[in-house]
Formats: structure tokens, C-alpha cells, sequence
């Protein structure tokens, strides 16, 4: 095991900062041990259930396959910068009102990858959805509810941008 | 979420769970994401062989990689911890194997360093040896005792019915149940019609996203244990006990559990963790990866065989079923699946001899435990299955011929329990209202044949359990709930929060749940077999009774007028003249049970009995095999719902876990070895796996010795699915599955066996 250690620069949540990293790290151990970031989580190990989701340059990355000492100089947004204070995202919400999670460990990867779909399709179908959320797991099974809460964000999402109720 | 908090009615509102906001932001805290200072993380090396004496483990060469802190294994581990044995029925399961293994990845070493890679790297740098024994892996075979897994049998001591085992020796049968109503011997012989079939079902597992994980930090005077467990206090007396201390030197922390459906019962990693830290003196993480979680507990594969007799008039007068549960290694629960299943192992039926006999098998397997119906769901499989097999080859209805059959309010189980509050009927009506089951049904005649099919279960919940609950109002009037059913997802903090708020008026959302955490929340047995809602909930409401009771007291000894309704922070401000003061409210829990008599016989089986059932609508396509499921349709007696739309979401996921049990899911095994632990090779229900149209509903009834009318719901709705799916194969073309998954080989086969043409293996 190499223990070279390799010093990053990048934007992690709207902030610049600096990491050391060695080769072998993954994203989601950086997260977790250098920044007290816990909402990325690996489960599978293996970038198959999507609990580790980070958005890296806006696009939804498993962060257990990602290695850290690649972000130098990207942009990193995790889901705990979704929220501002006092006020959840419309994703959030919807996930909230919709009881889309049970025991909430995949939650925060179907949250992102949702943000990221409405970002691409601002009305998404059924079809549409299933087929962007075929990628992240959920062992208890709490898919209906998440269809039904990214139908009600990408509502919600509309409804923010005219500045109608 | 509602802008205003509705106060008073608090029973029956479908809040979004008070923990919602953590869970959707990332900040909800699980075990697996927590840290301790000067943490060591703990790598495990796994038994490579099924059955074998250990002649040799060489430590040498992880000890050389840089940075390792130590290597252990039972050697040392017997330095801290002489009888080094636990389970919750049977002492069985060393903590580090002791002279032999008994499955593929049995733990054997455990390698600790400060970091978590070094530690991965080192475990695989040592060696073992083994002397192969002759394993048994399938549970008939297990039940001949050619092969032994163990030499003697050593029940725990904690259940009566296992004691008469002690000490036993040349047999794999951990348990026997028997249960004999009536005379079947006789009844088979006068019957007009005797049907016997024989079903399978697979080894699968939990596979909760958030893997086992305990951290323990041990101290000279007491141990902390950080754990994603089901059952604190369990895992505070089996600890204690192993440690021969008092339960108050050791404590259990559980934050949110990131899934565990019955998998993260019972002791897990939590005593090999603190014997990891009581060896290496500094708090040690044992946190699995996906794949150790194949080789840690899983769900009891099984054969049931069943024969039923019949008269002519079709009531089913005798029914005979045999059970072999294959338990593993290690007994785990098994014993208590392997009785308490055993009770309502013949059915929703009304019949008036029965025979049952349910064997826990010890196999060279990783052990089996409660996975979502405490051995229900096996159960079902089987005698839905074989009653549509009936009504088909009799050319009756399958839903008549249930109906004609189906057991009764005031009428007598299987165990001599008089039936009540088991809405059985009205849960197969609405099944067959939903499908339109009387209405004329497209089949199809070309490629894709459409089938439909139906199926409802019975269930004994889990007796004599003990629940306790602390509710305490503070000087300002708000109020906390201390209780130690685990949040897992089921959302039991919500339906909690909303039971203390009916009895003392308040919003639900104002209640604070305090964390599981044994050194301040109370006892409870686990949070398991559908039991917490009803236990616990009875438990809360007792409490929150007290707590009010006190308030009125206190209203009463300040002078206020009878039916006052002075704020509680005015009422504590008047007793102790500034902001100050509690009042506490306690509640202890256990109903009643008689244990069944040696022919299995009981007044008093259960305090309440959990019924459901599915109905699915399918597409098979006859040249590929492939099931497509239309739609899905759970309904279930859960009493009057707590929180409704929280039942609902309880039966959408516990359908779709069964339908990954009956379509696709199953730990492959060559000798032992599972070939298939990863998510990559086994699959679990996706997004794409949920059919077009689910409905789920809650019948409209009330369970009258429950808290507010309700009961458990967790495990209802993985009952039925299994077999509605095959009855709806046979349906569609004509052939019939008898054991799990129902893949579309297996379904192909089938179809191509049954048309003369069959395929060649694999």
C-alpha cells in the first residue's frame, strides 16, 4: 500500500479547500474523515447501490469508486449543501411529505440523484424516472413513495422558479 | 409537513416521521458512520473451509505489515472472556472459532490497526489450516445425524422448551416442535381425497444497506457499545453475561439503523467487538462490508412437506405438515421460528386434525435467523400454494374453496386458541374484490398467457414478551419519551410520539424521543416480529397514562378547579415557584401467554394474531419464461392504524422485499461457499423491479385488547406474495413451482417439461 500522500485543491460545497489524500482514497472516505461529511455513506463498495452519490461538476458520481486525488480542482457538492438554513430544497421536502425512505441510509443518494434529474428534465414521467433512479438501491423498498416525491418536487421546483404558490 | 401542530386526535393522523429532516439533509447518525478517538478498526479472517479442525493459524506475516496493531484470535480471546460462547437460544457461537469451524466464513482472526486499509491488508496475509470434516449442508439430509455440526447440544437455559436438549449428543435437530390435534391417522383413512406436495425455499438474506457494525470502547469499570442492533437490552444481558457483570456496567447505544429486518437482532458484532477491546484496550470498530453480510445471518431455508384430506364435500378434514429449517451453523432464533411458525403451520384453515412437527437443523451453512415473519413467509409459501393445488385439482375456485375452508372468529386454531380479531375473511374478500375475481379473466391466447392468483396467511405474534416506557414532562410542559424500540424505518418513533400525544394532548411533532440508549432508556425485549407497536405502544400509553394521572394530581394539590386546563408550565410553575420540577410516568407491558403442552396445545397462543394476504395480476411470456407482475395487492388486519400512511409504506416494502425473496433473490452455493455475496451478483428488488400497480389497504377493524385499537404491521405484507405469484403461474399455463425463485428458467422449464419438450441442463 502506497502511503505517498498527494495535497488537492478543490471546491468542496461552495468553499475552496485542501485536502491530503492518499492513492487509495476514495471520495466518500475523504469526505467522512477529513471534513466531517457523513451523508455520502458506502454500502456496496462496488458504485451499484448509489448510497455514496456526491455531484462532481454537477453530475451524480459513486463516491466509493471515485478516487480522491481526482477532484484537484473540481467542484464538489454533497447532500448536506442542498439546504440552506432554515429552508430544505424541494427535493427534501417532497421526500419528506411523500415518506419516500424508511430507515434513510440510500436517502440522501436518491435525493441527489433526483436534484440532478429535475436539473435535466424539468417535468420527468414515470418512465423517465425510474429509468435515472435504476441506479441507486433501496432495501426497503420505498420506490412508489420516491416516484411520487420526485413527480412532487419537479411540482414544487416549477412552482419556486414563477414565483407562484 | 403541516404548518400548525393539530393538537388533540393524535392516533390515526399519517405525520411525515419526526426524524425526517435528518434523514433527508445526511445528519441522521448511524453506527457505521460513527468515529471514536484512538479507534482501532477491525478486519476479520474468515474460515475458507465448511466443516474442519483448525491444525494451524499463522499470524506472522499480518503481524509484519506496517502499522498493524495486534492479531487476535481465540486464544486470546479466551484470556478475557473464558467461555467465550452466546445466542440467544443456545450457547453455540464463539466469538473467535475454538478448534473447529463449522461454515464458510465463520470468523477465525480478527486483525485491528488504526487504519482501516492496513488492517484489510493484513487479514489477508494470514494463513490457516484446516483437517476437512465431512459437511451437510441440505436440512432433510442434516435431520438423518450421519453428519454433525456439533458434538453437544447447549440451550441457553433462557427458554423452558429447549432445556429438556441439554447436553444432548449425536444430533443436528436443534428443535423439535410437535403439535397433535385431533386423529390425522384416522381422518386420512376416511378421506375422499388426499393431496401431498412437498415445497422449498431458498437461502437469502437481509442485505440491509447499512452492514453490520458494533464499535465497543471498554473500561475497567464498564464497556460502552455503539451498535446498529435491534435489541439493546438483549445484547446488554448476553454481554454482562459474558463478562460476568452486572447489567449497569454495560452500555448499548443504537442511533437510527440503516435497515435491519430482523438481521441485526441478537448479538452481531457486538461481543467480538468488546473482546477486541478488552485485548487491545483502545475502542475497536468491526464494521462488515457488503459482502461479509453473506456470511454472517440469513434467512432459514426450508422444506415443508404437507398432505391435506378432504372429504367429499370438500372441507379439508386432516392435515399433516412437516417442516426442516435449515439454521446453519449456529442456532441464532431458529429454535423459536422453528416453534412459534410452528404454530399456525397448517394454515388459516378450519381443521380438525392437525399434525405438525417443525425441526431447527444445524448445516454447515452460514447461520439462519428472523427475516420478516419469524418463518411465516416460508410457511405460506408452502400451504398457499398446495390449497390452490387442491381447489385446481378438484376444478373448484380457489377463493370457494378457501372461503368453504377458512377459519372462523370463536372458532379453535391449530393450537386449540379460540380466534379472535383475525379479520381472515374480510382480507380475502377485499383481495378478491380488488382483482374483481368474479368477473370473467382474459388468459390470453398467443405468446404472453396473463394469470391471476391469491393467497392469505395467519400468524401467532412472537409470546410472552416484556416492553417498559418512561414518559417525563418537564417544568415547561414539554415532554420527552424514553423507550427502546429501535427506529429502523419502520417509523415507531412517529407512532410512539403519537400515542403519548393522544393521552396528553399534545402534537405529536412536540414530543422528544430519546435515543436508544440502555444506561436511560428501559428494557425491551427487541424490536421484532411485529410485536413493538402493540408491546411498546401498550407499554407508552401506560406511562403517558401515568404521567396524566399525576398531572391531575398535582392540578388538584395547587388548588386548581377539577377539569382546569391551566397550562403545564403555570401548573409546575405553582407547585415549585419558578420553572422546575418533573413528573414521570412509567409503564411496563406483558401480556398474558400459556405456554403449548407437549401435543403443542395452548388456551392462549398469542395476545394477538397478525392476518394478510396478497393478490397479483401476471404476464408470463411463454417463450422466455419471464413473469411480469401487473399489479400487486397487499391487504392486511393491522387493527386501527396508528399513523396510516406509515402502515401503508410498511406493506408497499415489505410486498416488494417478498417479491425480491420469490422472483429472483438466492445465495448461490458450491460446497459451502456462497458464489454469489455481492450486490452485483445478487440482485434485490430496483426501482424497475416494482410493478405498474400496487395497492396496499388496511382492512377497516379493530383489535380490541390493543393500544387504540391497532397492532403490528412490519412483516404482513411479505406473507402472501410468494405464493399468489406461483398460484398466478399455474393460472396462466398451467404449470406449477414449487420452489423459490420463481425464476424464468424455472418457470421455463416447467413449461417446456410439461409440453414434452424438456431442456437440457445447464
Amino acid at each position: 500500500m502506497s502511503t505517498a500522500t498527494r495535497t488537492i485543491n478543490f471546491t468542496l460545497n461552495g468553499r475552496p479547500v485542501t485536502a491530503d489524500v492518499k492513492p487509495h482514497h476514495n471520495v466518500v472516505e475523504m469526505l467522512q474523515t477529513q471534513f466531517a461529511l457523513f451523508g455520502a455513506r458506502e454500502s456496496c463498495g462496488q458504485g451499484l447501490c448509489g448510497c455514496c452519490t456526491v455531484l462532481l461538476d454537477g453530475q451524480p458520481v459513486s463516491g466509493c469508486l471515485s478516487l480522491a486525488v481526482f477532484l484537484d480542482g473540481a467542484e464538489v457538492v454533497t447532500i448536506e449543501h442542498l439546504a440552506e438554513p432554515g429552508k430544505l430544497d424541494p427535493v427534501q421536502e417532497a421526500f419528506i411529505e411523500c415518506g419516500a425512505f424508511q430507515c434513510g441510509y440510500c436517502t440522501p443518494g436518491f435525493v441527489l440523484m433526483a436534484k440532478a434529474l429535475l436539473g435535466q428534465h424539468a417535468d420527468p414521467d414515470d418512465e423517465q424516472i425510474r429509468d435515472y433512479l435504476a441506479g441507486n438501491l433501496c432495501r426497503c423498498a420505498a420506490y412508489p413513495e420516491i416516484i411520487n416525491a420526485v413527480k412532487m418536487a419537479a411540482r414544487k421546483s416549477k412552482a419556486g422558479a414563477t414565483g407562484l404558490p | 409537513m403541516a404548518a400548525t401542530p393539530t393538537i388533540g386526535g393524535q392516533v390515526g393522523r399519517s405525520l411525515p416521521r419526526l426524524e425526517a429532516r435528518e434523514k433527508v439533509t445526511g445528519r441522521a447518525e448511524y453506527t457505521h458512520l460513527m468515529q471514536l478517538p484512538g479507534m482501532l478498526h477491525g478486519k476479520i479472517f474468515r474460515s475458507t473451509v465448511a466443516h474442519g479442525r483448525i491444525k494451524s493459524i499463522d499470524t506472522s506475516e499480518a503481524l509484519k505489515v506496517p502499522g498493524v496493531f495486534a492479531v487476535y484470535t481465540s486464544d486470546d480471546v479466551r484470556k478475557v472472556i473464558p467461555d467465550p460462547y452466546y445466542g440467544p437460544a443456545f450457547h453455540d457461537q464463539p466469538i473467535l472459532a475454538i478448534d473447529k469451524v463449522h461454515y464458510v466464513g465463520e470468523p477465525v482472526a480478527v486483525v485491528l490497526a488504526s487504519d482501516l486499509h492496513v488492517a484489510e491488508q493484513a487479514a489477508q496475509q494470514i494463513a490457516a489450516e484446516y483437517e476437512e470434516l465431512p459437511a451437510v449442508f441440505d436440512e432433510v439430509e442434516a435431520a438423518e445425524n450421519k453428519t454433525l455440526v456439533h458434538d453437544e447440544l447447549k440451550p441457553a437455559g433462557t427458554f423452558a422448551d429447549l432445556k429438556h436438549l441439554k447436553g444432548r449428543k449425536g444430533t443436528n435437530i436443534a428443535l423439535d416442535f410437535r403439535l397433535r390435534r385431533g386423529d390425522v391417522d384416522t381422518a386420512f383413512a376416511s378421506a375422499a381425497h388426499v393431496f401431498e406436495h412437498t415445497f422449498r425455499t431458498q437461502k437469502v438474506l437481509h442485505l440491509a444497506l447499512e452492514p453490520f457494525v458494533s464499535i465497543a470502547d471498554y473500561r475497567d469499570d464498564g464497556v460502552t457499545i455503539y451498535s446498529a442492533s435491534q435489541g439493546p437490552s438483549f445484547v446488554r444481558t448476553e454481554i454482562a453475561r459474558l463478562l460476568g457483570w452486572p447489567e449497569n456496567r454495560v452500555r448499548i447505544k443504537v442511533p437510527y439503523l440503516g435497515g435491519g429486518y430482523g438481521g441485526k437482532l441478537y448479538i452481531r458484532m457486538e461481543a467480538l467487538s468488546v473482546a477486541m477491546s478488552m485485548l487491545a484496550r483502545r475502542p475497536v470498530k468491526i464494521a462488515l462490508t457488503m459482502e461479509e453480510q453473506f456470511y454472517t445471518i440469513t434467512k432459514h431455508p426450508s422444506t415443508f412437506r404437507i398432505k391435506s384430506g378432504l372429504d367429499k364435500n370438500g372441507r379439508i378434514v386432516a392435515r399433516k405438515c412437516e417442516i426442516w429449517w435449515n439454521g446453519g451453523a449456529f442456532a441464532d432464533v431458529g429454535p423459536r421460528v422453528t416453534q412459534k411458525s410452528g404454530f399456525t403451520a397448517s394454515g388459516p384453515y378450519d381443521i380438525d386434525n392437525v399434525s405438525i412437527d417443525s425441526y431447527a437443523l444445524y448445516t454447515n451453512l452460514t447461520p439462519a435467523g428472523a427475516l420478516r415473519g419469524f418463518g411465516i413467509p416460508q410457511l405460506v409459501w408452502a400451504y398457499e400454494s398446495h390449497t390452490d393445488m387442491i381447489a385446481r385439482a378438484l376444478k373448484r375456485d380457489p377463493l370457494e374453496f378457501r372461503k368453504q375452508n377458512l377459519l372462523r372468529e370463536g372458532r379453535p386454531q391449530a393450537t386449540g386458541t379460540i380466534l379472535k380479531d383475525a379479520a381472515i375473511e374480510k382480507v380475502l374478500d377485499r383481495i378478491a374484490e380488488r382483482l374483481n375475481w368474479k368477473a370473467p379473466f382474459d388468459r390470453g391466447k398467443g405468446v404472453v398467457r396473463r394469470g391471476r392468483g391469491l393467497a392469505v396467511a395467519l400468524k401467532a405474534v412472537i409470546s410472552p414478551t416484556t416492553s417498559v416506557a418512561i414518559v417525563n414532562v418537564a417544568g415547561d410542559g414539554s415532554t420527552t419519551l424514553y423507550c427502546g424500540t429501535v427506529d429502523m424505518g419502520q417509523g415507531s418513533d412517529t407512532a410512539m410520539a403519537q400515542m403519548v400525544g393522544e393521552v396528553l394532548n399534545m402534537p405529536a411533532e412536540t414530543i422528544r424521543i430519546v435515543p436508544r440508549d440502555t444506561d436511560v432508556t428501559p428494557y425491551d425485549m427487541g424490536t421484532l416480529g411485529s410485536r413493538s407497536l402493540f408491546h411498546m405502544g401498550h407499554a407508552v400509553r401506560l406511562a403517558a397514562e401515568e404521567a396524566k394521572a399525576k398531572i391531575a394530581a398535582l392540578a388538584r394539590e395547587v388548588g386548581e378547579p377539577e377539569g382546569s386546563n391551566i397550562p403545564l408550565a403555570d401548573l409546575f410553575r405553582k407547585k415549585y415557584g419558578m420553572q422546575a420540577g418533573n413528573i414521570v410516568g412509567t409503564g411496563t407491558y406483558k401480556p398474558d401467554y400459556t405456554p403449548p403442552d407437549a401435543d403443542g396445545m395452548t388456551t392462549n397462543a398469542t395476545p394477538f394474531w397478525m392476518v394478510a394476504g396478497s393478490g397479483v395480476e401476471i404476464e408470463v411470456d411463454t417463450e422466455t419464461g419471464h413473469v411480469r407482475i401487473m399489479r400487486l395487492i397487499n391487504v392486511a388486519d393491522v387493527g386501527k392504524p396508528i399513523n396510516p400512511k406509515i402502515v401503508e409504506a410498511q406493506l408497499s416494502g415489505g410486498s416488494l422485499m417478498q417479491l425480491g425473496f420469490s422472483m429472483f433473490e438466492k445465495m448461490h452455493l458450491d460446497g459451502g461457499q456462497v458464489t454469489n455475496a455481492s450486490l452485483a451478483d445478487y440482485k434485490i428488488p430496483g426501482i424497475h423491479d416494482v410493478p405498474l400497480v400496487m395497492e396496499n389497504e388496511a382492512v377497516d377493524t379493530y383489535q380490541s385488547n390493543g393500544p387504540f385499537g391497532a397492532k403490528g404491521v412490519g412483516e404482513l405484507a411479505t406473507f402472501g406474495v410468494s405464493p399468489a405469484i406461483a398460484n398466478a403461474i399455474d393460472d396462466a399455463i398451467g404449470v406449477r413451482l414449487t420452489e423459490l425463485p420463481l425464476t424464468a428458467e424455472s418457470v421455463l422449464r416447467a413449461l417446456r417439461a410439461k409440453n414434452n419438450r424438456p431442456l437440457g441442463d445447464e
